[in-house]
């Protein structure tokens, strides 16, 4: 696991895939964080972090698109496959490089912290809470875009792929007011990334949803490595 | 070492691979020869636990690949037909990923030194693999597959697109490296078998058609109750060729006679069989001296690897358990051989002149083999 985590952060970094999503991902939240936060006169920092869902979802493909495809496009995934390795390294060794990349991105909210601590007083709880609600937002999604990274040969069409489920996925809540049985609706809400992610926004820490994020991530996890073990049967 | 119990691989109801069984034992080197398509890749894949059998058993070192296949896989160093190398890494980094991603126990720097000596890469070790020529690549993936020292390598045409002097180095390589390991190549290119291999394994259409060495196989498919004449008629006409061929039918023991092409002006080819018992020759030397005619040529069908090769992939004449069905004479197909990119090509050719230069140029090829393997 090692060797491929190691592999795949230097590949972010040589691939210049790195950059360009921590600089937009920079950009994108510091337009937040200015507007937001600082332009309001405010120190609470929870309408940025609601606001950077959005950005999560469009970034995080670009992380994950190349993972798996690109390997059997080259057909590297041969030399993956045929090293005595497991599948779980395989997939938790890139899992975890491009889940180092988020954290080191949405890490600059601690930079941010900085520039409040002069202006006022930080909200530390509310700020690490939303800190974490991101980070298992981060870690449910990432394990979606591998998956369907792994399902195709095409950077494109993976990246493509991973923005529609993940925006599909945003709009379940708004779906699950339109659906007029109640249990469906039910079930809808039940699995609405948002609703849980901006209840922690709103400073509601519930275990549950840590749980839910936590196990979809594994869900998706042991998916990529079906796959993996499928196409040897095929 | 290896140990293969009928293998079989269905696609759907493509049978890509059916019932291969073989054996090699350490320090043999073992070939698969066969057409493309014929299943050679997809016998390598399932060896080295890229995909899996439909049925059979692999075991490598007496571990089935299926049951236990990491510590199985821990045994091979694969070289696939594309290697898998990353093309924006440099040489040294992906070697070093390698030896990391084998859990290699060998001293690192002393390792990666010795694999890079042995491949001849060690003047590019700092470039980056997609900057390299198609044949430092083969190396880079040949030196990939000899990191962690095991003792099985499986190499899967390991000398497609690579330069004659190329080759030569890395035949020389691997017939270094079958001393000290068990080694499974595949290639569809004749002689670099015959010059590599202990041992061949003929596949066609998925099923094995010949195994053995290069003498075995050709010993069991020589006919030397078959043979070649060319006979100088008396009267140099077409009438010449119905007569010949009646009177060596009439010969005792002559099971066979056809007349083949005119080779040289008004002078014929005849394929002669006989019964497995009689040795015709001195009869058929009589009659001609009774005759009046001229024997030009005898030529017994000892049957080269090429010819063994054609013969089996060419025709369905190939039966499940091995061997080569008997069948009844054909036109023996003029062959010809031509060397093209370090390639032995055959092609089936009606010119007699052509067909002597090729063989005199795939004779020189094979000298330069030999000079190349001394060096």
């Amino acid at each position: 696991m090692g060797a491929i985590y190691r592999r795949e952060m230097s590949a972010f970094f040589i691939s210049g895939i790195a950059y360009v999503f921590l600089a937009v991902f920079f950009l994108l939240s510091g337009i937040f964080f200015y507007n937001g936060v600082i332009a309001s006169g405010t120190t609470e920092t929870s309408a940025m972090f609601s606001s950077m869902f959005i950005i999560v979802l469009f970034l995080i493909p670009i992380l994950t698109m190349k993972l798996m495809s690109e390997e059997k496009k080259n057909r590297t995934d041969q030399g993956l496959l045929t090293a005595p390795v497991g599948l779980w390294s395989i997939v938790l060794g890139k899992y975890f490089a491009a889940l180092t990349l988020f954290i080191i991105a949405e890490s600059v909210v601690f930079i941010y912290s900085i520039i409040l601590g002069y202006l006022g007083n930080v909200v530390w709880s509310t700020l690490l809470g939303n800190y974490f609600a991101m980070l298992f937002l981060g870690a449910a999604f990432i394990a979606v875009g591998l998956f369907i990274s792994s399902l195709t040969e095409n950077q494109m069409a993976s990246a493509v792929a991973s923005m529609l489920a993940l925006f599909v996925l945003y709009l379940f809540d708004s779906l699950a007011s339109r659906v007029s049985n109640e249990h469906i609706q039910k079930a809808m809400t039940a699995v609405s990334f948002y609703s849980r992610y901006i209840e922690f926004t709103q400073g509601v820490f519930d275990l549950s949803s840590v749980v839910f994020f936590l196990s979809t991530a594994f869900i998706f996890n042991f998916l990529t490595v079906r796959v993996l073990d499928k196409r040897r049967w095929g | 070492m290896i140990e293969v119990k009928h293998l079989t691989k269905r696609y759907g109801d493509k049978q890509a691979v059916n019932d291969i069984s073989f054996k090699v034992e350490k320090g043999e080197i073992l070939g698969f020869l066969g057409p493309n398509g014929a299943g050679k890749s997809t016998t390598m894949n399932m060896l080295t636990g890229y995909i899996s059998s439909t049925s059979g058993q692999i075991l490598i070192n007496g571990v089935d690949i299926l049951e236990d296949p990491i510590k199985a896989k821990s045994y091979i160093g694969y070289l696939p037909e594309i290697p898998p190398l990353y093309m924006d890494m440099t040489v040294d980094s992906y070697l070093g990923f390698m030896f990391d991603l084998k859990k290699c126990k060998l001293p690192r720097k002393a390792h990666l030194k010795d694999v890079c000596d042995l491949c001849k890469i060690s003047a590019v070790r700092g470039r980056v693999i997609r900057n390299l020529s198609k044949g430092y690549k083969q190396r880079v993936g040949l030196a990939q597959a000899l990191i962690n020292n095991p003792p099985v390598l499986i190499l899967d045409e390991p000398t497609v697109g690579l330069d004659p002097n190329q080759i030569i180095e890395i035949r020389t390589l691997i017939k270094k490296l079958g001393k000290s390991h068990t080694v499974i190549l595949s290639s569809h290119i004749l002689p670099e078998i015959q010059a590599v291999c202990d041992k061949i394994i003929i596949i066609n259409k998925g099923v094995v058609a010949a195994d053995g060495t290069a003498d075995e196989i050709a010993r069991n498919i020589t006919n030397e109750h078959k043979m070649t004449l060319r006979i100088e008629g008396s009267t140099h006409t077409a009438s010449d060729k119905k007569e010949i061929t009646d009177a060596l039918k009439s010969i005792d023991g002559v099971k066979y006679v056809r007349a083949d092409m005119e080779r040289e002006k008004s002078i014929y080819d005849y394929d002669v069989e006989a019964d497995e018992k009689t040795d015709v020759r001195r009869a058929i030397n009589k009659l001609c001296a009774d005759k009046g005619w001229n024997i030009l040529m005898l030529q017994l069908s000892d049957l080269t690897l090429e010819d063994i090769f054609l013969k089996i992939t060419m025709g369905d004449n190939v039966r499940k358990d091995g061997t080569v069905r008997e069948e009844a004479p054909k036109p023996k197909p003029n062959i010809s051989f031509d060397v093209k990119d370090g390639e032995l090509v055959a092609s089936l050719d009606d010119g007699s002149a052509k067909e002597e230069s090729a063989h005199a140029e795939d004779e020189a090829s094979d000298d330069n083999d030999e000079n190349g393997g001394e060096e």
